[in-house]
Protein backbone atom coordinates (compact mmCIF):
# COMPACT_ATOMS: atom_id res chain seq x y z
CA UNK A 1 0.00 0.00 0.00
CA UNK A 2 2.60 2.48 0.84
CA UNK A 3 4.19 1.59 -2.59
CA UNK A 4 1.13 2.90 -4.35
CA UNK A 5 1.48 6.25 -1.84
CA UNK A 6 4.55 6.50 -2.85
CA UNK A 7 3.49 6.37 -6.59
CA UNK A 8 0.83 8.91 -6.21
CA UNK A 9 3.15 11.39 -3.91
CA UNK A 10 5.06 10.94 -7.19
CA UNK A 11 3.12 11.68 -9.67
CA UNK A 12 1.78 14.64 -8.17
CA UNK A 13 4.88 16.60 -8.46
CA UNK A 14 5.36 15.40 -11.98
CA UNK A 15 1.76 16.57 -12.63
CA UNK A 16 2.75 19.87 -10.90
CA UNK A 17 5.98 20.50 -13.09
CA UNK A 18 5.14 19.34 -16.65
CA UNK A 19 2.74 21.85 -16.90
CA UNK A 20 4.46 24.88 -14.67
CA UNK A 21 5.10 26.63 -17.33
CA UNK A 22 2.55 26.97 -20.05
CA UNK A 23 1.14 29.92 -22.40
CA UNK A 24 -2.07 30.90 -23.00
CA UNK A 25 -2.93 29.63 -26.27
CA UNK A 26 -2.03 26.23 -25.06
CA UNK A 27 -4.37 26.37 -22.27
CA UNK A 28 -7.45 24.80 -24.42
CA UNK A 29 -5.19 21.98 -25.79
CA UNK A 30 -3.37 21.23 -23.05
CA UNK A 31 -6.69 20.96 -21.13
CA UNK A 32 -7.91 18.62 -24.03
CA UNK A 33 -4.82 16.31 -24.00
CA UNK A 34 -5.30 16.04 -20.45
CA UNK A 35 -8.57 14.85 -20.76
CA UNK A 36 -7.89 12.58 -23.44
CA UNK A 37 -5.41 10.60 -20.89
CA UNK A 38 -7.58 10.78 -18.29
CA UNK A 39 -9.65 7.84 -20.42
CA UNK A 40 -7.15 5.57 -19.75
CA UNK A 41 -9.78 4.50 -17.04
CA UNK A 42 -10.55 2.53 -20.56
CA UNK A 43 -8.02 0.00 -19.01
CA UNK A 44 -9.51 -0.23 -15.94
CA UNK A 45 -13.05 -0.80 -17.95
CA UNK A 46 -11.21 -3.61 -19.60
CA UNK A 47 -9.51 -5.11 -16.83
CA UNK A 48 -13.35 -5.11 -14.90
CA UNK A 49 -15.49 -6.69 -17.87
CA UNK A 50 -13.19 -8.94 -18.87
CA UNK A 51 -13.23 -11.24 -15.39
CA UNK A 52 -17.00 -10.50 -14.52
CA UNK A 53 -19.06 -13.31 -14.81
CA UNK A 54 -22.01 -12.04 -13.67
CA UNK A 55 -24.44 -9.73 -16.24
CA UNK A 56 -25.61 -7.07 -14.54
CA UNK A 57 -21.53 -6.70 -13.48
CA UNK A 58 -20.67 -7.32 -17.51
CA UNK A 59 -23.14 -5.06 -18.27
CA UNK A 60 -21.79 -2.15 -16.37
CA UNK A 61 -18.62 -3.18 -17.41
CA UNK A 62 -19.19 -2.62 -21.04
CA UNK A 63 -20.97 0.44 -20.53
CA UNK A 64 -17.83 1.70 -18.63
CA UNK A 65 -15.85 0.43 -21.50
CA UNK A 66 -17.83 2.23 -24.43
CA UNK A 67 -17.67 5.29 -22.20
CA UNK A 68 -14.46 5.62 -21.60
CA UNK A 69 -13.33 5.06 -25.62
CA UNK A 70 -15.47 7.89 -26.46
CA UNK A 71 -13.20 9.85 -23.52
CA UNK A 72 -10.36 8.20 -25.53
CA UNK A 73 -10.82 8.64 -29.30
CA UNK A 74 -12.74 11.96 -28.72
CA UNK A 75 -10.38 13.62 -26.22
CA UNK A 76 -7.37 13.09 -28.76
CA UNK A 77 -9.17 13.71 -32.31
CA UNK A 78 -10.51 17.26 -30.93
CA UNK A 79 -6.69 17.89 -29.35
CA UNK A 80 -5.29 16.83 -32.72
CA UNK A 81 -7.82 19.19 -34.45
CA UNK A 82 -6.93 22.06 -32.93
CA UNK A 83 -3.28 21.99 -32.64
CA UNK A 84 -3.36 21.40 -36.82
CA UNK A 85 -4.63 24.70 -37.02
CA UNK A 86 -1.56 25.99 -35.14
CA UNK A 87 0.86 23.79 -37.02
CA UNK A 88 -0.42 24.38 -40.92
CA UNK A 89 0.22 27.99 -39.81
CA UNK A 90 3.53 28.10 -38.27
CA UNK A 91 4.67 26.02 -41.61
CA UNK A 92 4.42 29.55 -42.97
CA UNK A 93 1.46 28.85 -45.54
CA UNK A 94 1.36 31.79 -48.05
CA UNK A 95 -1.74 33.94 -46.81
CA UNK A 96 -3.77 34.33 -50.03
CA UNK A 97 -4.27 37.65 -51.37
CA UNK A 98 -7.88 38.88 -51.19
CA UNK A 99 -8.04 41.37 -54.11
CA UNK A 100 -9.91 40.49 -57.06
CA UNK A 101 -7.58 43.23 -59.70
CA UNK A 102 -10.61 46.03 -59.17
CA UNK A 103 -8.80 47.68 -56.15
CA UNK A 104 -9.62 51.22 -55.95
CA UNK A 105 -7.16 53.51 -54.00
CA UNK A 106 -9.36 56.51 -53.46
CA UNK A 107 -7.44 58.57 -52.00
CA UNK B 1 0.16 -9.35 -10.10
CA UNK B 2 0.32 -8.63 -13.51
CA UNK B 3 3.00 -10.30 -15.35
CA UNK B 4 6.41 -8.04 -15.94
CA UNK B 5 5.29 -7.70 -19.45
CA UNK B 6 2.49 -6.23 -18.56
CA UNK B 7 4.17 -3.73 -15.90
CA UNK B 8 6.31 -2.71 -18.40
CA UNK B 9 4.27 -1.81 -21.09
CA UNK B 10 1.92 0.41 -18.81
CA UNK B 11 5.52 1.77 -17.84
CA UNK B 12 6.15 2.93 -21.15
CA UNK B 13 2.28 4.31 -21.91
CA UNK B 14 3.01 6.10 -18.40
CA UNK B 15 5.82 7.40 -19.60
CA UNK B 16 3.91 8.50 -22.56
CA UNK B 17 1.59 10.48 -21.21
CA UNK B 18 3.97 12.57 -18.85
CA UNK B 19 5.98 13.28 -22.62
CA UNK B 20 2.41 13.48 -23.86
CA UNK B 21 1.58 16.83 -21.20
CA UNK B 22 5.16 18.01 -21.27
CA UNK B 23 4.82 18.37 -24.69
CA UNK B 24 1.52 19.98 -24.99
CA UNK B 25 2.97 22.79 -22.94
CA UNK B 26 5.19 24.19 -25.87
CA UNK B 27 3.62 25.27 -28.82
CA UNK B 28 6.98 23.64 -31.18
CA UNK B 29 5.95 20.27 -30.10
CA UNK B 30 2.10 20.20 -28.68
CA UNK B 31 1.01 18.35 -31.69
CA UNK B 32 3.55 15.45 -31.31
CA UNK B 33 2.71 15.45 -27.48
CA UNK B 34 -0.47 14.46 -28.07
CA UNK B 35 0.22 11.93 -30.66
CA UNK B 36 2.46 10.40 -28.46
CA UNK B 37 -0.42 10.59 -26.03
CA UNK B 38 -1.95 8.26 -28.09
CA UNK B 39 0.20 6.00 -28.70
CA UNK B 40 0.35 5.25 -25.02
CA UNK B 41 -2.84 4.85 -24.82
CA UNK B 42 -3.10 2.65 -27.95
CA UNK B 43 -0.25 0.52 -25.90
CA UNK B 44 -2.08 0.33 -23.08
CA UNK B 45 -5.48 -0.62 -24.02
CA UNK B 46 -3.90 -3.47 -26.30
CA UNK B 47 -1.80 -4.73 -23.26
CA UNK B 48 -4.95 -4.46 -20.72
CA UNK B 49 -7.17 -6.12 -23.91
CA UNK B 50 -4.51 -9.23 -24.35
CA UNK B 51 -4.07 -9.56 -20.71
CA UNK B 52 -6.85 -8.79 -18.85
CA UNK B 53 -9.92 -9.64 -21.60
CA UNK B 54 -10.00 -13.64 -20.05
CA UNK B 55 -14.23 -13.15 -20.69
CA UNK B 56 -16.30 -11.45 -22.59
CA UNK B 57 -13.47 -10.52 -25.42
CA UNK B 58 -15.65 -9.90 -27.99
CA UNK B 59 -18.44 -7.98 -26.13
CA UNK B 60 -15.60 -5.44 -25.12
CA UNK B 61 -14.11 -5.31 -28.61
CA UNK B 62 -17.42 -4.24 -29.81
CA UNK B 63 -18.12 -2.04 -26.97
CA UNK B 64 -14.99 -0.30 -27.86
CA UNK B 65 -15.98 -0.28 -31.30
CA UNK B 66 -18.95 1.37 -30.42
CA UNK B 67 -17.18 3.97 -28.77
CA UNK B 68 -15.24 4.69 -31.62
CA UNK B 69 -17.80 4.79 -34.14
CA UNK B 70 -19.22 7.50 -31.60
CA UNK B 71 -16.29 9.22 -30.43
CA UNK B 72 -14.61 10.13 -33.44
CA UNK B 73 -17.43 11.56 -35.59
CA UNK B 74 -18.39 13.79 -32.84
CA UNK B 75 -14.58 15.02 -32.55
CA UNK B 76 -14.45 15.62 -35.90
CA UNK B 77 -17.66 17.01 -37.17
CA UNK B 78 -17.55 19.91 -34.20
CA UNK B 79 -17.63 23.14 -34.90
CA UNK B 80 -14.34 25.03 -33.56
CA UNK B 81 -16.90 27.59 -32.30
CA UNK B 82 -18.23 24.35 -29.71
CA UNK B 83 -14.87 22.97 -28.41
CA UNK B 84 -15.66 23.52 -25.02
CA UNK B 85 -18.46 21.99 -24.87
CA UNK B 86 -17.22 19.43 -26.78
CA UNK B 87 -14.50 18.79 -24.20
CA UNK B 88 -16.80 19.19 -21.14
CA UNK B 89 -18.63 16.12 -22.29
CA UNK B 90 -16.21 13.92 -23.18
CA UNK B 91 -14.84 15.17 -19.55
CA UNK B 92 -18.15 13.74 -18.39
CA UNK B 93 -18.18 10.50 -20.07
CA UNK B 94 -15.25 9.68 -18.73
CA UNK B 95 -16.23 10.66 -15.20
CA UNK B 96 -18.84 8.15 -15.37
CA UNK B 97 -16.47 5.27 -16.75
CA UNK B 98 -14.69 5.77 -13.55
CA UNK B 99 -17.56 5.40 -11.46
CA UNK B 100 -18.88 2.84 -13.43
CA UNK B 101 -15.73 0.77 -13.15
CA UNK B 102 -15.62 1.47 -9.31
CA UNK B 103 -19.51 0.20 -8.81
CA UNK B 104 -18.37 -3.25 -10.85
CA UNK B 105 -15.69 -3.75 -8.89
CA UNK B 106 -17.51 -3.48 -5.50
CA UNK B 107 -20.27 -6.06 -7.00
CA UNK B 108 -17.69 -8.38 -8.19
CA UNK B 109 -15.65 -8.04 -4.69
CA UNK B 110 -18.18 -7.13 -1.80
CA UNK B 111 -16.01 -6.99 1.28
CA UNK B 112 -12.90 -5.72 0.91
CA UNK B 113 -10.56 -3.91 3.21
CA UNK B 114 -11.41 -0.50 4.16
CA UNK B 115 -8.55 1.06 1.95
CA UNK B 116 -10.53 -0.74 -1.51
CA UNK B 117 -13.80 0.58 -0.06
CA UNK B 118 -12.68 4.25 0.91
CA UNK B 119 -11.12 4.44 -2.52
CA UNK B 120 -14.13 3.07 -4.21
CA UNK B 121 -16.55 5.61 -2.26
CA UNK B 122 -13.75 8.05 -3.71
CA UNK B 123 -14.23 7.03 -7.52
CA UNK B 124 -17.70 6.76 -7.16
CA UNK B 125 -18.20 9.93 -5.79
CA UNK B 126 -15.80 11.90 -7.41
CA UNK B 127 -16.96 9.89 -10.98
CA UNK B 128 -20.52 11.23 -10.53
CA UNK B 129 -19.89 15.07 -9.84
CA UNK B 130 -17.62 15.06 -12.75
CA UNK B 131 -20.21 13.36 -14.98
CA UNK B 132 -23.12 15.63 -14.10
CA UNK B 133 -21.39 18.12 -13.43
CA UNK B 134 -19.60 18.15 -17.04
CA UNK B 135 -23.43 17.82 -18.47
CA UNK B 136 -24.66 20.83 -17.15
CA UNK B 137 -21.50 22.65 -18.34
CA UNK B 138 -22.19 21.08 -21.57
CA UNK B 139 -25.91 22.51 -21.41
CA UNK B 140 -24.85 26.11 -20.27
CA UNK B 141 -21.83 26.29 -23.09
CA UNK B 142 -24.82 24.63 -25.78
CA UNK B 143 -27.04 27.49 -24.20
CA UNK B 144 -29.69 24.93 -23.74
CA UNK B 145 -30.08 26.57 -20.75
CA UNK B 146 -29.09 29.78 -19.41
CA UNK B 147 -25.63 30.76 -19.41
CA UNK B 148 -26.39 33.13 -16.53
CA UNK B 149 -25.01 32.02 -12.65
CA UNK B 150 -28.46 29.95 -11.77
CA UNK B 151 -29.28 30.53 -8.18
CA UNK B 152 -31.78 28.52 -6.34
CA UNK B 153 -33.64 29.36 -3.16
CA UNK B 154 -31.57 28.29 -0.65
CA UNK B 155 -29.00 26.92 -3.19
CA UNK B 156 -25.92 27.09 -0.61
CA UNK B 157 -27.74 25.58 1.50
CA UNK B 158 -28.77 22.55 -0.26
CA UNK B 159 -25.35 22.38 -1.40
CA UNK B 160 -23.82 22.28 2.12
CA UNK B 161 -26.51 19.55 2.87
CA UNK B 162 -25.66 17.47 -0.15
CA UNK B 163 -21.98 17.38 0.01
CA UNK B 164 -22.65 16.51 4.07
CA UNK B 165 -24.61 13.90 2.72
CA UNK B 166 -21.99 12.72 0.51
CA UNK B 167 -19.39 12.84 3.11
CA UNK B 168 -22.31 10.90 5.55
CA UNK B 169 -22.96 8.44 2.67
CA UNK B 170 -18.78 7.32 1.38
CA UNK B 171 -18.18 7.00 5.28
CA UNK B 172 -21.41 4.05 5.52
CA UNK B 173 -20.48 2.78 2.33
CA UNK B 174 -16.56 2.61 3.86
CA UNK B 175 -17.85 0.53 7.36
CA UNK B 176 -20.56 -1.25 6.14
CA UNK B 177 -19.51 -2.29 2.63
CA UNK B 178 -23.30 -2.14 1.28
CA UNK B 179 -24.02 -1.69 -2.67
CA UNK B 180 -27.03 -0.19 -2.06
CA UNK B 181 -25.54 2.78 -0.04
CA UNK B 182 -22.96 2.76 -2.76
CA UNK B 183 -25.71 3.35 -5.38
CA UNK B 184 -27.10 6.24 -2.86
CA UNK B 185 -23.83 7.73 -2.90
CA UNK B 186 -23.84 8.07 -6.72
CA UNK B 187 -27.36 9.61 -6.95
CA UNK B 188 -26.22 12.30 -3.93
CA UNK B 189 -22.39 12.89 -6.19
CA UNK B 190 -24.69 13.39 -9.46
CA UNK B 191 -26.66 15.86 -7.35
CA UNK B 192 -23.48 17.33 -6.04
CA UNK B 193 -22.26 17.87 -8.96
CA UNK B 194 -25.31 19.53 -10.48
CA UNK B 195 -25.48 21.97 -7.49
CA UNK B 196 -21.83 22.65 -7.97
CA UNK B 197 -21.91 23.59 -11.14
CA UNK B 198 -25.56 25.95 -11.39
CA UNK B 199 -23.82 28.70 -10.11
CA UNK B 200 -20.82 29.33 -12.39
CA UNK B 201 -21.44 31.80 -14.30
CA UNK B 202 -21.30 32.06 -18.16
CA UNK B 203 -17.74 33.34 -18.29
CA UNK B 204 -16.47 31.18 -15.47
CA UNK B 205 -17.82 27.85 -17.13
CA UNK B 206 -14.49 26.90 -18.52
CA UNK B 207 -12.71 27.46 -15.58
CA UNK B 208 -15.27 24.91 -13.94
CA UNK B 209 -14.62 22.59 -17.02
CA UNK B 210 -10.65 22.58 -16.02
CA UNK B 211 -11.60 21.73 -12.90
CA UNK B 212 -14.04 19.07 -13.61
CA UNK B 213 -11.26 17.48 -16.12
CA UNK B 214 -8.81 17.60 -12.77
CA UNK B 215 -11.38 15.79 -10.66
CA UNK B 216 -12.33 13.27 -13.15
CA UNK B 217 -8.43 12.64 -13.44
CA UNK B 218 -8.39 12.02 -9.51
CA UNK B 219 -11.50 9.17 -9.77
CA UNK B 220 -9.74 7.63 -12.33
CA UNK B 221 -6.35 7.80 -9.95
CA UNK B 222 -8.85 6.69 -6.90
CA UNK B 223 -10.12 3.89 -8.71
CA UNK B 224 -5.87 2.81 -9.64
CA UNK B 225 -6.36 2.13 -6.27
CA UNK B 226 -9.34 -0.49 -6.16
CA UNK B 227 -7.92 -2.07 -8.94
CA UNK B 228 -4.19 -1.66 -7.61
CA UNK B 229 -3.54 -0.26 -10.90
CA UNK B 230 -0.51 1.56 -11.64
CA UNK B 231 -0.82 2.97 -14.68
CA UNK B 232 -4.13 4.11 -13.25
CA UNK B 233 -2.72 5.71 -10.21
CA UNK B 234 -0.21 7.54 -12.22
CA UNK B 235 -2.07 8.77 -15.29
CA UNK B 236 -5.23 9.90 -13.33
CA UNK B 237 -2.62 11.54 -10.61
CA UNK B 238 -0.89 13.66 -13.63
CA UNK B 239 -4.86 15.10 -15.07
CA UNK B 240 -5.63 15.54 -11.29
CA UNK B 241 -2.27 17.67 -10.57
CA UNK B 242 -1.65 19.05 -14.34
CA UNK B 243 -5.65 20.08 -14.15
CA UNK B 244 -5.57 21.64 -10.93
CA UNK B 245 -2.53 23.94 -11.87
CA UNK B 246 -3.82 24.72 -15.50
CA UNK B 247 -7.31 25.66 -13.42
CA UNK B 248 -5.46 28.38 -11.71
CA UNK B 249 -3.14 29.34 -14.77
CA UNK B 250 -6.43 30.25 -16.35
CA UNK B 251 -8.18 31.91 -13.23
CA UNK B 252 -5.29 34.15 -13.25
CA UNK B 253 -5.65 35.21 -16.70
CA UNK B 254 -9.08 36.00 -15.89
CA UNK B 255 -7.53 38.04 -12.49
CA UNK B 256 -9.83 36.40 -10.78
CA UNK B 257 -9.61 33.91 -7.88
CA UNK B 258 -10.92 30.89 -8.19
CA UNK B 259 -12.80 30.31 -4.91
CA UNK B 260 -14.45 33.43 -6.40
CA UNK B 261 -15.71 32.28 -9.48
CA UNK B 262 -16.54 28.76 -7.67
CA UNK B 263 -18.34 30.69 -4.56
CA UNK B 264 -18.79 34.19 -5.82
CA UNK B 265 -22.15 33.21 -7.87
CA UNK B 266 -22.14 36.42 -9.65
CA UNK B 267 -24.62 37.77 -6.50
CA UNK B 268 -24.50 40.78 -8.40
CA UNK B 269 -26.51 39.73 -11.08
CA UNK B 270 -28.26 42.65 -10.66
CA UNK B 271 -25.73 45.02 -12.16
CA UNK B 272 -27.90 45.65 -15.24
CA UNK B 273 -30.29 47.69 -12.76
CA UNK B 274 -29.39 50.93 -14.17
CA UNK B 275 -30.55 50.20 -17.67
CA UNK B 276 -34.08 52.85 -16.86
CA UNK B 277 -31.41 55.58 -16.93
CA UNK B 278 -31.59 57.32 -20.39
CA UNK B 279 -29.15 56.65 -22.29
CA UNK B 280 -28.45 57.23 -25.80
CA UNK B 281 -26.70 54.73 -28.49
CA UNK B 282 -24.91 55.77 -31.48
CA UNK B 283 -25.76 53.88 -34.36
CA UNK B 284 -23.42 54.18 -37.64
CA UNK B 285 -24.33 52.71 -40.97
CA UNK B 286 -21.65 50.54 -42.57
CA UNK B 287 -20.12 53.82 -44.93
CA UNK B 288 -19.42 55.62 -41.98
CA UNK B 289 -17.65 53.00 -40.34
CA UNK B 290 -15.55 52.21 -44.01
CA UNK B 291 -14.69 55.81 -44.29
CA UNK B 292 -13.36 55.70 -40.87
CA UNK B 293 -11.47 52.59 -40.64
CA UNK B 294 -10.47 53.21 -44.99
CA UNK B 295 -8.88 56.32 -43.50
CA UNK B 296 -7.31 55.77 -40.50
CA UNK B 297 -3.32 54.97 -39.46
CA UNK B 298 -3.98 52.55 -37.03
CA UNK B 299 -6.84 50.09 -36.58
CA UNK B 300 -7.15 47.35 -33.83
CA UNK B 301 -9.68 43.85 -34.12
CA UNK B 302 -10.74 42.77 -30.59
CA UNK B 303 -12.38 39.76 -31.79
CA UNK B 304 -15.12 37.68 -29.35
CA UNK B 305 -16.74 34.74 -29.61
CA UNK B 306 -19.68 36.82 -31.64
CA UNK B 307 -16.99 36.20 -34.34
CA UNK B 308 -16.85 33.03 -33.94
CA UNK B 309 -20.22 32.17 -34.18
CA UNK B 310 -20.89 34.55 -36.83
CA UNK B 311 -18.17 32.24 -38.44
CA UNK B 312 -16.44 35.82 -39.65
CA UNK B 313 -13.06 34.91 -39.11
CA UNK B 314 -12.40 35.43 -42.54
CA UNK B 315 -14.33 37.87 -43.69
CA UNK B 316 -12.46 39.89 -41.05
CA UNK B 317 -8.72 38.67 -42.26
CA UNK B 318 -10.08 40.04 -45.87
CA UNK B 319 -10.99 43.03 -44.11
CA UNK B 320 -7.33 43.53 -42.17
CA UNK B 321 -6.12 42.69 -45.70
CA UNK B 322 -7.44 45.30 -47.66
CA UNK B 323 -7.04 48.13 -44.89
CA UNK B 324 -3.28 46.67 -45.29
CA UNK B 325 -3.32 47.61 -48.94
CA UNK B 326 -4.26 50.87 -48.25
CA UNK B 327 -1.34 51.60 -45.72
CA UNK B 328 -3.45 50.95 -42.41
CA UNK B 329 -1.93 49.32 -39.38
CA UNK B 330 -3.97 46.50 -38.42
CA UNK B 331 -3.47 44.54 -35.34
CA UNK B 332 -5.44 41.91 -33.49
CA UNK B 333 -5.88 42.10 -30.12
CA UNK B 334 -6.95 38.64 -28.51
CA UNK B 335 -7.94 38.96 -24.85
CA UNK B 336 -6.93 35.70 -22.83
CA UNK B 337 -10.58 34.60 -22.62
CA UNK B 338 -11.30 35.91 -25.72
CA UNK B 339 -13.47 32.96 -27.31
CA UNK B 340 -14.86 30.41 -24.58
CA UNK B 341 -12.10 29.07 -23.21
CA UNK B 342 -8.40 30.74 -23.22
CA UNK B 343 -6.50 30.09 -25.91
CA UNK B 344 -9.94 29.32 -27.85
CA UNK B 345 -9.61 33.01 -30.03
CA UNK B 346 -6.37 31.99 -31.50
CA UNK B 347 -7.51 28.66 -32.29
CA UNK B 348 -10.03 30.38 -34.47
CA UNK B 349 -8.06 32.64 -36.03
CA UNK B 350 -5.55 30.42 -37.00
CA UNK B 351 -7.83 28.16 -38.86
CA UNK B 352 -8.69 31.67 -40.70
CA UNK B 353 -4.73 32.15 -41.53
CA UNK B 354 -4.67 34.72 -40.10
CA UNK B 355 -0.60 35.52 -39.66
CA UNK B 356 0.86 34.81 -35.74
CA UNK B 357 2.28 37.98 -35.97
CA UNK B 358 -0.59 40.23 -36.14
CA UNK B 359 -1.81 38.76 -32.73
CA UNK B 360 -0.90 40.93 -29.75
CA UNK B 361 -2.08 40.23 -26.19
CA UNK B 362 -3.22 42.44 -23.54
CA UNK B 363 0.56 43.86 -22.53
CA UNK B 364 1.24 44.21 -26.01
CA UNK B 365 -1.77 46.73 -26.80
CA UNK B 366 -3.05 48.75 -23.83
CA UNK B 367 0.52 51.01 -23.56
CA UNK B 368 -0.21 52.45 -26.58
CA UNK B 369 -3.70 52.35 -27.32
CA UNK B 370 -4.39 55.93 -27.42
CA UNK B 371 -2.36 56.55 -30.44
CA UNK B 372 -5.08 53.67 -32.13
CA UNK B 373 -7.62 55.33 -34.35
CA UNK B 374 -10.18 52.96 -34.54
CA UNK B 375 -10.89 49.87 -32.32
CA UNK B 376 -13.10 47.68 -33.92
CA UNK B 377 -15.09 45.33 -31.41
CA UNK B 378 -16.23 42.25 -33.51
CA UNK B 379 -18.73 40.35 -31.25
CA UNK B 380 -16.94 40.43 -27.93
CA UNK B 381 -18.05 42.66 -25.33
CA UNK B 382 -16.55 41.86 -21.91
CA UNK B 383 -13.30 41.59 -22.54
CA UNK B 384 -13.16 45.28 -23.19
CA UNK B 385 -15.78 46.52 -20.63
CA UNK B 386 -14.56 49.55 -18.82
CA UNK B 387 -16.53 48.37 -15.55
CA UNK B 388 -13.53 45.65 -14.94
CA UNK B 389 -11.55 48.15 -14.00
CA UNK B 390 -13.03 51.09 -13.27
CA UNK B 391 -15.90 49.86 -11.14
CA UNK B 392 -15.20 47.83 -7.88
CA UNK B 393 -18.90 46.63 -7.33
CA UNK B 394 -18.66 45.06 -11.42
CA UNK B 395 -19.04 41.47 -11.50
CA UNK B 396 -16.18 40.74 -13.29
CA UNK B 397 -14.22 43.59 -11.35
CA UNK B 398 -10.58 42.87 -11.43
CA UNK B 399 -10.13 40.73 -15.29
CA UNK B 400 -7.77 42.24 -17.19
CA UNK B 401 -9.40 44.23 -20.37
CA UNK B 402 -8.35 46.06 -23.00
CA UNK B 403 -8.33 49.79 -22.45
CA UNK B 404 -10.78 50.48 -25.61
CA UNK B 405 -12.22 53.69 -24.04
CA UNK B 406 -8.84 55.27 -24.23
CA UNK B 407 -8.65 54.69 -27.71
CA UNK B 408 -9.74 57.85 -30.59
CA UNK B 409 -13.17 55.90 -31.47
CA UNK B 410 -14.19 52.49 -30.83
CA UNK B 411 -17.15 50.85 -33.44
CA UNK B 412 -18.84 48.31 -31.62
CA UNK B 413 -20.28 44.92 -33.89
CA UNK B 414 -22.85 43.62 -32.53
CA UNK B 415 -26.20 41.91 -33.03
CA UNK B 416 -28.36 43.47 -30.66
CA UNK B 417 -27.76 45.58 -27.34
CA UNK B 418 -27.84 42.06 -25.14
CA UNK B 419 -24.96 42.20 -22.70
CA UNK B 420 -22.11 39.66 -22.97
CA UNK B 421 -21.56 36.41 -21.57
CA UNK B 422 -21.34 37.31 -18.32
CA UNK B 423 -24.48 39.19 -18.45
CA UNK B 424 -22.68 42.21 -17.45
CA UNK B 425 -24.08 45.69 -18.83
CA UNK B 426 -21.19 47.60 -20.43
CA UNK B 427 -20.94 51.57 -20.11
CA UNK B 428 -18.63 51.46 -23.09
CA UNK B 429 -21.71 50.93 -25.11
CA UNK B 430 -23.26 54.31 -24.55
CA UNK B 431 -19.80 56.53 -24.81
CA UNK B 432 -19.82 59.70 -27.45
CA UNK B 433 -16.91 58.08 -28.99
CA UNK B 434 -18.31 54.65 -29.35
CA UNK B 435 -20.51 53.69 -32.81
CA UNK B 436 -22.77 51.01 -32.47
CA UNK B 437 -23.24 48.60 -36.21
CA UNK B 438 -25.80 46.34 -35.42
CA UNK B 439 -26.30 42.54 -36.81
CA UNK B 440 -24.65 39.38 -38.06
CA UNK B 441 -20.84 39.66 -37.65
CA UNK B 442 -20.10 38.31 -40.70
CA UNK B 443 -22.90 40.09 -42.77
CA UNK B 444 -21.54 43.41 -41.38
CA UNK B 445 -17.50 42.38 -42.20
CA UNK B 446 -18.70 41.74 -45.42
CA UNK B 447 -20.85 44.59 -46.35
CA UNK B 448 -17.51 46.43 -44.84
CA UNK B 449 -15.25 44.92 -46.78
CA UNK B 450 -17.82 45.96 -49.83
CA UNK B 451 -17.43 49.90 -48.73
CA UNK B 452 -14.27 50.12 -47.51
CA UNK B 453 -12.72 48.86 -51.30
CA UNK B 454 -15.03 51.98 -52.51
CA UNK B 455 -13.78 54.48 -49.93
Amino acid sequence: MIDLLTIFVLAVFVGFEVVSKVSTILHTPLMSGANAIHGVILVGAILITGRAEHALEIALGLAAVFLATVNVVGGFVVTDRMLEMFKGHKAGKPVKSATNGHREVGE
Amino acid sequence: MSPTWVQLAYLVAALCFVLALKGLSTPRHARAGNLLGAAGMALAVVTAYVHGAVHNGLLIALAVAAGVAVGIPAARSVKMTAIPQMVALFNGVGGAAAALVALTEFLAVPHGSVLFQAATALTVLIGSVSFSGSVVTFLKLQEVMTTRPVLLPAGRLLGIGVAVACAVLALAVVLTGNSVLLVLLALAGLALGVLFVLPVGGADVPIAISLLNAFTGLAVAASGYVLANTLLIVSGTLVGASGTILTRLMAQAMGRPLTNILFGAFQTTAATARTDEQRTVRAGTVEDVAIMLGYAHSVLVVPGYGLAVAQGQHAARELAQVLEQRGVTVHYGIHPVAGRMPGHMNVLLAEADVPYEHLKELDDVNPGIGSVDVVLVVGANDVVNPGARDEPSSPIYGMPIFDVDRARAVVFMKRSMRPGFAGVDNSLLYHPKTTMLFGDAKESLTKLLAAVKQV
